[in-house]
């Protein structure tokens, strides 16, 4: 129940924070030295959609990319490759996304794209490490009795690699999807809009007040997506870890 | 089914394995594979259901090659239980025994009936245990459900790598009658891996001895343990007289013996010791020296006299003089 009410505290600061009434005079208290305290341009509910879809997007491509490459890379013909995936993702994530962002923007111009990519190129490597480990570690056993009883190579992936391996990918994407809004700020940069932009003209106009509205929206959407990540990872357990962690027992029942 | 082996080699890089192995099993039989670790008798078990494929030679399951059969299809009709288990951690028990019906495409009644009937055969309540998590079993619970679940779509061979191996001893023999009841039952062709003298002579029929990847001797329990050669000498142990003497009841024995006058109690008229018919000579061994005694007399487990069990008789059978 705890991580319920967790999501529910960050929902309402998100919802405090799109009605104009209620965020100005929090504004003017913090911050009374700043000569307008709402941003004007857009509503802040914009951009929050706006960040929101960037960074849900940019995850699902990561997700996408990580438990692809991870999954290909622990096949047999993928494992000579093992290593290599592993480097360059590893790369990826050294680059810092403004530098991506900088080195994109010829090719791609301003807009959506380039910040999809710096995105992308930064979340990759917690989801594909998680699917890599997570599938490495399954006990031998298990796989060993799978092929035995006559599971195919597809089979013994769906029915038992996946499904024991979920949780800890599950745990790949929510820390990728999280990143991915801390980073989306970034977005202003490259002209794509989301909360980057409240919190670069604050900076740029020397008006904290904008700059406390873009930071606190975006790190409360986090924490939100967060817990809701959470909440599903505590669905993708199998059910026995479940039953573990509620302390009752199959058998006692 | 009949298996063979035919001069079954597996190379891993300069080191054989398998160097050679030629053997057959005939239907119904149940082989043992016994060796020191490192043998290869692990290696020669798994070419069976192609875990392992032969680097040359081949393995023929009722005359025809497995390399010839597409694997899945071939393992879904070889029953197959490791030492590990291996259950499938996030199915319940019933879900894991139906593995192999559900690849074989079984209607859902089909499996659900099955999967009673086995968890019956092997001795846990289907009512207590169909629902069960494997993480909540006991070892010796599990490996009855791995047994279960290699037998599920009643395959006519069963594979079995040290399946006794990882539980305790005295759960190991319960584990063992068990499995010897089962298989009186099911006739089926099993090979059977262990390190485990004792169990090997216990379950086999037929008991392989292997050693650096080749197949030392193969014979029947009672004739290896009178096997000449130093390898087997040295594997039995000192001990082999007992071992051969564990393997006969004295019921087998007692055959043998002159049966007593009716209402007589031994030469004497004195009242021996007694033992009952379905106790090992081994037993009877023992309790004659704890009697400081040379006879017992022999009674069927309903109480009935049945003759007299002398030392002499332990003596030709420990030594191979009489039927093993």
């Amino acid at each position: 129940m705890r991580r319920w009410i967790g999501l529910f505290v960050y929902l309402v600061v998100l919802v405090a924070f799109f009605i104009p009434s209620i965020l100005e005079p929090v504004l003017q208290f913090f911050f009374p030295g700043a000569n307008e305290w709402i941003f004007p341009r857009e509503s802040l509910i914009k951009l929050t959609t706006e960040h929101l879809l960037l960074s849900l997007l940019a995850g699902a491509v990561a997700a996408v990319i990580g438990m692809g490459l991870g999954i290909a890379a622990t096949r047999r013909a993928g494992r000579p490759f093992l290593t290599l995936i592993r480097d360059v993702s590893s790369l990826a994530q050294t680059m810092p996304p403004a530098a991506v962002l900088a080195l994109a923007i010829p090719f791609l111009g301003f807009g959506f794209k380039p910040v999809l990519l710096a995105l992308v190129c930064y979340s990759t490597l917690p989801v594909l490490n998680n699917t890599l480990a997570a599938i490495e570690n399954l006990p031998r056993p298990v796989l060993e009795a799978a092929r035995g009883i006559g599971m195919s190579r597809l089979q013994v992936l769906l029915q038992i690699e996946l499904p024991l391996a979920l949780p800890v990918i599950g745990t790949g994407i929510r820390i990728c999807v999280v990143i991915n809004v801390g980073t989306a700020t970034i977005g202003a940069l490259a002209g794509a809009g989301g909360l980057g932009s409240v919190i670069v003209a604050g900076l740029t106009r020397n008006n904290p007040a904008w700059v406390f509205q873009g930071a606190i929206a975006s790190a409360s959407l986090a924490l939100m997506l967060n817990s809701l990540l959470l909440a599903a990872e505590h669905g993708l357990q199998p059910a026995i870890l479940r039953n573990h962690i509620d302390g009752n027992s199959a058998l006692s029942a | 089914m009949t298996l063979e082996w035919r001069n079954a080699s597996k190379a891993y890089g300069k080191k054989r394995a398998v160097n050679d192995f030629s053997l057959e099993v005939p239907k119904g039989e149940l082989l043992v594979l016994v060796g020191p670790s490192g043998c290869g008798k692990t290696t020669s078990l798994r070419m069976i259901n192609r875990l392992v494929d032969p680097s040359s030679g081949k393995i023929l399951v009722d005359g025809r090659d497995v390399s010839e059969i597409p694997v899945t299809e071939l393992r879904r009709h070889i029953g197959y239980v490791i030492q590990q288990v291996g259950l499938f951690p996030h199915m319940n028990v019933a879900e894991n025994i139906g593995a192999v019906p559900r690849l074989l495409k079984w209607n859902k009644v089909k499996i659900q009936a099955r999967v009673r009937e086995l968890l019956d055969l092997v001795g846990l309540p289907a009512d207590d245990y169909s629902e069960a998590w494997p993480a909540h079993l006991s070892g010796g619970e599990a490996q009855r459900v791995g047994v279960a679940r290699a037998l599920a779509a009643d395959p006519p061979i069963l594979l079995m790598d040290e399946p006794f191996g990882a539980v305790d001893p005295l759960t190991r023999e319960v584990l063992q009658r068990e499995f010897l009841r089962i298989r009186s039952t099911l006739k089926k062709t099993v090979v059977f891996v262990t390190h485990d003298l004792d169990e090997a002579i216990r379950l086999g029929d037929c008991i392989a001895v292997m050693n650096g990847g080749r197949l030392v001797a193969a014979a029947a329990p009672g004739e290896l343990l009178l096997n000449a050669n130093p390898f087997i000498r040295d594997f039995t142990g000192e001990d082999r007289a007992l071992r051969r003497l564990a393997r006969l009841s004295v019921g087998d024995t007692i055959g043998q013996t002159t049966p007593i006058a009716p209402g007589g109690y031994g030469d004497s008229g004195t009242p021996t010791g007694l033992i009952r018919t379905d106790a090992t000579l081994k037993e009877a061994l023992s309790l004659m020296l704890e009697a400081g005694e040379s006879s017992l007399n022999a009674v069927s487990p309903s109480g009935r006299h049945m003759g007299k069990l002398t030392m002499e008789n332990l003596l030709e059978n420990a030594a191979g003089i009489g039927v093993s």
